[in-house]
């Protein structure tokens, strides 16, 4: 069974391919969706095709799989209508699978299933990352505004951290918010560090 | 009570009536929390839209006829109640193949028929077929593309290579050679324009005065679960469009539509369209072009459903769907003014006396027959001068040479 993966994201295609090879496919390859995607896919005759449901060049490939002669077999949009609980989890995981008429669903559930799991880890890795940069610039943030503290009022550093806390507290604000406010007042009367 | 409702839509311009009812208290004021889920392909809006996803979605009026007779991969039943918009495409060429046409761009854009013949002419001169990009095959903009092509002898299957590709992509293409033009919702061609990349060679709103374009869809069975929020949600939606079409508020629709949500563009480029202030070539004074883009006035949001079998006779023609009563009855019933009615029944909203009505036979504002307040249509004059008349579709078709 050959696959192909179109995806823009390098990583989430080698994340995806790497799952497909341990499950014993070894027939797979990655297309970024550039240029002249459609004839290089059209030349690789693929039983199954797997993108990312949030891609632009969706309706490109569609109109490919509608208009080509080069396709032996036309190629659908999951294969298993009736599989309800299926479709929902690949379109809320991202997954959007093209797979040639008469492929067995049997054999094409197991892929499914997979690039599901793999996407969904895949967006858990990017929110991850995601959190860990936002909380790497709210500790930059208070750093600044502890220094702020500590040099305009003489504070020790755990002080200026106990004054940012209950100012935070008592405004029912986040601590990264009363820093915020902190450093651009400073800036505005000119006492930046 | 709120009702919490997902619209899914493209980052276009016509996308306004459901931005303004949520940004501006419309869709709130009828007990509806309104979530629009940016797509960047109509493939994925539809697919939100059949398989539950979203609730309704901000479609192309093709593609909702298409779905519903099982053109468009998995078959769905669509019902279209409400109109987004009337007009807003532009077709857009490279600067270089737009050389070969008439240089006055005013002109040009006033003369459809005369520039749809430079262009064939030109097609011939160019280095090779051109290129032109089309969002969807199902698209307003592929149809009319089509419709005014042929016009001049030109077979869009054969003459020139359409390729498909979403609004978002159309600047990017242009920019790498990959297309010599494309037709596509505002503002993506003013955006080329801008970027110097192309001049304007036609305008939807010359090619047929009044073109049905983005429609809100749902899924009929939901659709007929829950009448009620339906009802509020087209409530909300002739307000938002009343105030979208008041100049007074456009300046504050383009910076709403400006936001990365929504169409992430310059809002100056976006106001171009809701003022009808068109810039066809980079560095020229706007032409005057009042009805670029309609949201409420002339009872626009009315789904006619001589509009749908329109756009069924265009599918007929192009070889997409075989010609038959049943289909012909399918088609028709994607467009809900059944359901319009109902939900605006107390409402001051202008109303229809009829449901169907020949498209394309009105050439000046013409006072017509409605159930409550005064209802102008406004000239909806093809090019050509051709008239679709709904119960009369294979008389239509044949008139069309070759016929196909």
């Amino acid at each position: 069974m050959r696959i192909v993966i179109i995806d823009d994201s390098g990583l989430r295609a080698t994340v995806l391919e790497e799952g497909l090879r341990e499950a014993g496919y070894d027939d797979i390859h990655i297309v970024p969706p550039r240029g002249a995607f459609v004839a290089r896919l059209e030349r690789m005759a693929p039983d199954v095709v797997l993108m990312d449901l949030g891609s632009p060049s969706r309706d490109t490939l569609e109109e490919m799989l509608i208009v080509s002669r080069a396709l032996a077999k036309p190629i659908a949009m999951f294969v298993d209508q009736s599989d309800d609980a299926m479709i929902g989890a690949a379109i809320d995981a991202g997954v959007s699978a093209y797979v040639v008429d008469g492929l067995r669903k049997e054999r094409v559930k197991p892929v499914l299933e997979l690039a599901v799991r793999r996407f969904n880890a895949f967006a858990k890795m990017q929110s991850e990352l995601d959190e860990a940069r936002t909380a790497l610039s709210d500790r930059k943030i208070i750093d600044r505004a502890k220094s702020i503290l500590m040099n305009q009022r003489s504070l020790s550093e755990q002080d200026a951290y106990a004054l940012l806390r209950s100012a935070a507290m008592n405004q029912g604000k986040k601590i990264v918010e009363v820093a915020q406010a902190l450093i651009t007042a400073s800036d505005l009367l000119g006492g930046g560090v | 009570m709120t009702t919490g409702l997902r619209i899914a839509f493209l980052p276009l311009t016509d996308a306004a009536v459901l931005v303004a009812a949520r940004e501006r208290g419309f869709a709130e004021a009828e007990g509806i929390a309104l979530d629009l889920v940016r797509t960047t392909s109509w493939a994925t809006l539809r697919d939100r839209l059949v398989y539950g996803q979203v609730q309704a979605a901000h479609m192309l009026a093709p593609l909702a006829v298409a779905v519903t007779l099982g053109l468009s991969q998995q078959p769905a039943a669509l019902a279209a109640p409400y109109k987004l918009n009337v007009n807003g495409n532009m077709l857009v060429m490279t600067c270089d193949f737009a050389a070969a046409l008439e240089p006055d761009v005013a002109a040009r854009l006033a003369d459809p028929l005369g520039t749809a013949h430079d262009f064939a002419a030109a097609i011939g001169l160019w280095r090779r077929k051109p290129v032109i990009g089309v969002v969807h095959r199902f698209s307003s903009h592929a149809i009319m593309l089509r419709y005014w092509l042929a016009s001049a002898g030109v077979d869009p299957d054969r003459d020139v290579v359409l390729r498909v590709l979403p609004p978002s992509l159309t600047v990017e293409a242009m920019r790498a050679g990959e297309i010599d033009g494309f037709i596509a919702g505002e503002p993506w061609g003013s955006a080329a324009v801008e970027a110097g990349l192309a001049e304007a060679v036609a305008i939807g709103e010359r090619i047929w005065r009044r073109g049905v374009e983005k429609v809100l869809a749902f899924r009929e069975a939901w659709a007929e679960e829950n009448p009620d929020t339906v009802d509020c949600l087209l409530r909300a939606l002739v307000r938002a469009a009343a105030w979208c079409d008041d100049p007074a508020n456009h300046a504050d629709l383009a910076g709403l539509l400006a936001a990365p949500a929504y169409v992430d563009q310059p809002a100056d480029l976006i106001a171009r369209a809701l003022s009808g202030q068109i810039v066809a070539r980079a560095g020229e004074a706007p032409i005057a072009s009042p009805d670029f883009m309609l949201f409420a006035r002339e009872a626009t949001p009315f789904p006619w459903r001589s509009q749908a079998l329109w756009i069924y006779s265009q599918l007929v023609r192009w070889g997409m769907v075989d010609h038959d009563p049943a289909t012909v009855a399918k088609a028709g019933a994607v467009f809900r003014p059944d359901i319009f009615r109902r939900a605006l029944a107390d409402s001051d909203v202008p109303m229809p006396g009829a449901s169907m009505k020949l498209e394309g036979a009105v050439g000046k504002p013409l006072a017509v027959g409605s159930r409550r307040g005064e209802l102008t249509l406004g000239p909806d004059r093809f090019f050509d001068g051709r008239v679709f008349d709904p119960e009369r579709i294979d008389e239509f078709l044949a008139g069309f040479t070759p016929p196909r």
